[in-house]
């Protein structure tokens, strides 16, 4: 239940403006990817050209491949929506439905497609799923509250309850914890380590020792300057990226030495 | 070991020095009101130029003691706190002078027996001149006119509700702020600004061409009010639609969900509560209108409960009719009852309104707690 990406010779353009320029990367499935570098590199942009979220920014488009397993994802006709139910999104700040009850937020990918689903089996999603993503215990006797009255941590794992209910082949995080406190944190980091043993993840991060602790490859990117685009600079095993990187401006973004 | 308290001396903190005491206002007050009305009986007395009188002096008074024992920065916050509070009641003049006058006028009206029950069928001048001289009943009722504003008042919700939402919707999810979209606003603001009459001579008109000429009934009254009724249903709505975050979006399309999925169970339900009550004042902004219902749906003294054919009766036209045309010329007193009975009714009604915008934005709201 995981897919790799492999990514060729890709452009991402907001409008005329080039964001960020020939990423080609390989991503291998079941593992856990992190995206490092500094603010507006295009981290994030290039993150949601994974799963075409992108597109939901008026003139954002891409040039070049996004393969899932081979198959690219803007080949002709492939649909959006279909895209975004394989690969799973889950934000910087958490945002479960306000409308909805913690059950109703974990079943919201089912719910919202209209698919019919009896209640046993709902039962049986929602508890896996809030279990899969370390929620469980500390809600199953609150279900049917507001998702929103939970905390912030906890509402960022129900998110990721919600991402992983709909069953996706890769989970993309977009600096999933940067609002949280260092607990919650370690409890996100502890989850995304247990989710690679079935999920292919892929993490935006700021916080260069947490990626260090939770991931098994790094990829930096960097900018030349403000209005010039977003390069990947360099990727390969985490450690070798933070001990012994190749590139110059690795190191010296990694060592604290940047700028 | 000795002890390190001292005794502490009681006398007026150092910290609240050179601050007016708390009852300066009120002494203020008192000595405003007696000095006013002391101005009053040299000119020649009245309420409204006593009170008038009084909040000058009022305000001169506070501001330059609170100069001389405070300062000037205390002075000029006693100032503006005076400059605010009066805005305020003169703000609430007119409101509480309307709501006494309707009240007072409209309550022996209201308590005629079958004054909600019955219509003006049959009810001639030879009634109300009896009711005068012999001191009978007032008979006739707005229950023609209450059926007839509730039912054009619905059906011009039926009509604007989907067209406003859908428009708003439009604008929000769909337009992308292009040449479509900023035409439609335009012309929604244009539209917020068209006279009442106007609606009401288009529907008119748009009926006399379309079904036939003299053609007055509910529905054209229920179209007029629509065309007045869209704009601030779209505007609205669109407001609402605006404030849903983004990020409740963005979560929905990234669960698989397709964008007309999520706008209809992302989007409406987060921002419903706002669209309820934006529908309500709608509603309530035209129910008393009183000038398209009179060119589209003519006025009536009996019950017609189908908006589809014939005059139609509505509460504006009642009082307008009964007000202008009394019942009995000779004795215009029982007509003018019946009006201001007719004019609290609306009141009551739109209050009501009023009171389920708030009660359905709380029901709608999302909620929270553990």
């Amino acid at each position: 239940m995981s897919k790799r990406i492999d990514v060729k010779d890709l452009n991402v353009y907001y409008g005329d403006f080039l964001a960020v320029e020939d990423v080609s990367i390989n991503i291998d499935a079941k593992s856990v990817t992190a995206f490092i570098g500094p603010s507006g590199c295009g981290k994030s942009t290039f993150l949601r050209t994974l799963n075409r979220m992108h597109e939901v920014i008026p003139g954002a488009r891409v040039e070049g491949e996004v393969l899932l397993d081979g198959d690219n994802l803007y080949g002709p006709g492939v649909d959006p929506v279909t895209v975004r139910s394989q690969i799973g999104m889950v934000f910087q700040r958490p945002n479960p439905f306000p409308t909805m009850s913690i059950r109703d937020n974990v079943l919201a990918g089912v719910k919202l497609n209209n698919k019919k689903i009896s209640k046993g089996e709902a039962d049986v999603l929602v508890e896996r799923s809030l279990k899969g993503a370390n929620l469980w215990n500390e809600v199953k006797d609150r279900l049917d509250k507001p998702g929103s009255g939970l905390s912030g941590g906890q509402q960022q794992r129900l998110c990721i309850a919600r991402a992983i209910a709909v069953e996706p082949q890769v989970i993309l995080m977009d600096e999933p914890c940067s609002a949280l406190d260092p607990i919650s944190t370690l409890a996100i980091e502890d989850l995304i380590n247990e989710l690679k043993d079935q999920y292919t993840v892929v993490i935006v991060t700021h916080n260069m020792q947490q990626a260090a602790r939770v991931s098994d490859k790094t990829a930096f990117f960097n900018i030349a300057g403000t209005g010039k685009p977003g390069k990947l600079i360099e990727f390969g095993d985490t450690h070798t990226i933070f001990s012994n990187p190749v590139e110059k401006a690795t190191e010296d973004y990694v060592s604290g030495r940047f700028g | 070991m000795t002890s390190t308290l001292t005794p502490v001396r009681s006398k007026r903190s150092q910290l609240t020095k050179g601050q007016l005491p708390k009852y300066a206002p009120y002494a203020v007050l008192g000595a405003a009101l007696i000095v006013g009305a002391a101005v009053m009986a040299l000119i020649g007395f009245n309420a409204f130029g006593w009170g008038i009188v009084s909040a000058l002096l009022f305000a001169v008074g506070l501001v330059s003691w609170s100069a001389a024992a405070e300062g000037s920065r205390k002075a000029k916050d006693r100032l503006a706190t005076c400059l605010v509070v009066g805005s305020f009641l003169i703000a609430l003049l007119p409101l509480i002078s309307v709501i006494w006058t309707v009240l007072v006028n409209g309550i022996p009206g209201l308590l005629n027996p079958g004054f909600l029950g019955n219509s003006m069928n049959g009810v001639t001048g030879v009634y109300d001149n009896r009711a005068v001289e012999e001191g009978g009943p007032v008979l006739g009722g707005v229950y023609h006119a209450l059926l007839g504003t509730v039912q054009i008042t619905l059906l011009a919700t039926v009509i604007s509700v989907p067209v406003g939402l859908l428009t708003a919707i439009y604008l929000v999810e769909y337009g992308n702020d292009g040449r479509l979209a900023r035409a439609i606003t335009f012309f929604v603001d244009v539209m917020t600004g068209i006279p009442s009459i106007v609606a009401g001579l288009f529907a008119a008109a748009f009926f006399f061409a379309v079904v036939g000429p003299g053609t007055k009934t509910g529905a054209v009254a229920a179209v007029a009010l629509s065309v007045l009724m869209i704009p601030v249903v779209v505007r609205s709505s669109e407001e609402m639609l605006k404030i849903v975050p983004n990020e409740l979006r963005e979560a929905a399309y990234a669960l698989g969900v397709r964008k007309w999925r999520t706008i209809i169970k992302v989007v409406i339900p987060t921002a419903i509560s706002g669209i309820a009550s934006g529908v309500t004042l709608a509603i309530a902004r035209v129910i008393g209108e009183t000038a398209p219902i009179l060119v589209t749906a003519g006025f009536a003294t009996s019950i017609n409960s189908n908006v589809f054919s014939g005059w139609m009766a509505s509460l504006p036209t009642f009082i307008y009719t009964q007000i202008l045309n009394p019942t009995s010329p000779a004795n215009p007193g029982p007509s003018a009852e019946r009006a201001w009975g007719a004019a609290l009714v609306l009141i009551i009604l739109v209050m009501i309104l009023n009171l389920a915008a708030r009660l359905i934005a709380r029901i709608f709201a999302p909620k929270t707690g553990r």
